[in-house]
């Protein structure tokens, strides 16, 4: 942790380009909301 | 440069939109990243080294260009992932299996269940079908997920019975594990449906909007009166039959109670845990939401973050659907492209047999893309949805947002523009709002837990 900033998560989503795409993670607009396209509240299922 | 900076809840937050990297700045770094660009330390110096010192500048460059390094700032553009070119695969859908209901919601979408269209059910027949479309189109994916919709589904219980009954069959033939949910206004959950949906591990969504007063002025039944009194009933019923799991209880605020902070905290002070409530989508209506009242909202979901968080503090916290954000395991890069995967990944079915690319649609019948008899028959239409995602949308592109919404409702764009390359604004600024809220309560959670330790 930095003096003046501390990093929350190490999750590099550009990494995720060539790793990911497997598909199984759950159709978002699927689960509760119905009427707001949310995606970056699901969790990797891999 | 491609970073969002914003403060909630008294944190000095950094979003490195790429990489999804976030940091907690102090105020000498928010500040500085007004004008710092990678490559222009001089400048920087000059700018803020007589406001904070130059030593305190100075530490904090160095702290930057540490991020850089390791690409969690200023990360580059990114790249459309490979995978996303191959041919989607059909993961979910959304049975219709009542266009009919027993309550006239002001707000309804579906023309209080109708979707413009014959009140009717769903077959047995066509629910079957639909079941067998789904494992046809769904590759090798060890998942797949229905949604048990309306109108009401409750007012078709038998065909929810006979597709579960072929659900059941049908995994155990194919090895394929279903995920089953079920949206219902609650009016009809009597004992013995309780029974079988919970045996059958079926999530609930369940339909409230909250106070009393706000939920009766816009659920009523169809002679008027109010339904919150059998649907909170009901409600309880059916949480504490699956010892408070497996459900959501779902409302939709409008411009008649823009304090809806005070419903979502109504839901959770009766006891419900699981809680999402969301804006209505409305055209030219007196309770649809307008760009004036943003700034109303948005300090509801501030009122909120600070309500969530100080709950979760003091051991009696909810969930709140939107406040949810993965930042440490959440999607890939293709699942953020792929978004809903409405008319690619997802479709409707309604009780004819009939595909859309999602419930929103159905009842526009320009978009009626195949059925679940014969297939999908207009393969193009369902490629545009899939290429229109976050990195082709012009709006979208430049969008700090973009790898959490993945672009916004194709519905609610396509209502308002005529487009679904054009996303819906108002949507838009309130999901940001939203996003950002979430990003500070999961920090806030992050300090809670390091306390608790």
């Amino acid at each position: 942790m930095g003096k003046h900033i501390q990093t929350i998560n190490n999750a590099p989503l550009t990494k995720t380009a060539l790793t990911g795409g497997c598909g199984e993670c759950q159709t978002s607009c699927q689960s509760a909301c119905k009427t707001s396209c949310t995606v970056g509240n699901q969790s990797c299922q891999k | 440069m491609d970073i969002h900076k914003f403060v909630v809840n008294g944190e000095y937050i950094l979003l490195d939109v790429n990489s999804g990297s976030v940091h907690v700045l102090d105020p000498v770094a928010y500040r500085i990243l007004d004008v710092f660009n990678g490559a222009n330390d001089v400048a920087v110096i000059a700018e803020y080294a007589a406001e904070f010192g130059e030593t305190a500048v100075c530490e904090t460059l160095e702290e930057l260009h540490e991020l850089m390094a390791v690409g969690q700032l200023f990360s580059p553009d990114a790249e459309i992932p490979p995978v996303f070119a191959a041919k989607p695969i059909v993961k979910s859908l959304c049975l219709h299996i009542a266009h009919d209901c027993n309550l006239r919601c002001g707000y309804c979408f579906a023309s209080t269940g109708s979707f413009g269209h014959d009140r009717g059910l769903m077959s047995p027949e066509v629910a079957c079908r639909a079941v067998d479309f789904l494992l046809e189109h769904g590759g090798s994916r060890k998942h797949a997920e229905i949604d048990f919709f309306g109108g009401e589904p409750l007012l078709n219980m038998a065909t929810v019975r006979a597709a579960v009954e072929h659900i059941r069959r049908r995994e155990a033939e194919t090895g394929k594990i279903f995920n089953l949910t079920l949206t219902t206004n609650a009016v009809l959950l009597n004992q013995e449906i309780l029974d079988f949906l919970n045996q059958e591990n079926i999530q609930l969504i369940l339909s409230i909007d909250g106070r009393r007063e706000v939920h009766d002025r816009m659920r009523p039944f169809a002679g008027g009166a109010g339904s919150y009194d059998v649907v909170i009933a009901n409600m309880h019923k059916a949480v504490d039959s699956r010892q408070g799991a497996n459900y959501y209880a779902r409302g939709t605020y409008t411009a008649y109670n823009l304090d809806f902070a005070a419903d979502v905290l109504a839901l959770a002070d009766e006891g419900f845990g699981r809680l999402s409530v969301e804006p209505v989508v409305a055209k030219d209506a007196p309770y649809g939401l307008c760009e004036d009242q943003l700034p109303d909202m948005f300090a509801q979901y501030d009122l909120l973050a600070a309500e969530y968080l100080r709950r979760h503090r003091d051991g009696n916290g909810f969930d709140f659907f939107h406040f949810n954000v993965d930042l440490e395991n959440g999607p890939c890069l293709t699942k953020r492209l792929s978004g809903c995967g409405a008319g690619h990944e997802y479709y409707a079915v309604t009780p004819e047999g009939d595909l859309y690319p999602c419930h929103q649609f159905v009842g526009r019948d320009d978009f009626k893309v195949g059925t679940v008899f014969a297939g999908i028959d207009k393969p193009d239409l369902c490629d545009e949805f899939r290429q229109a995602h976050v990195l082709t949308k012009p709006e979208c592109r430049r969008c700090w947002a973009r790898f959490y919404c993945s672009g916004g409702c194709h519905a609610n764009a396509e209502a308002f523009h005529g487009s679904i390359h054009q996303p819906y604004e108002l949507g838009c600024e309130l999901q940001k709002k939203r996003l950002e809220c979430a990003i500070a309560v999961q920090i806030g959670l992050k300090r809670i837990a390091a306390d608790k330790n």
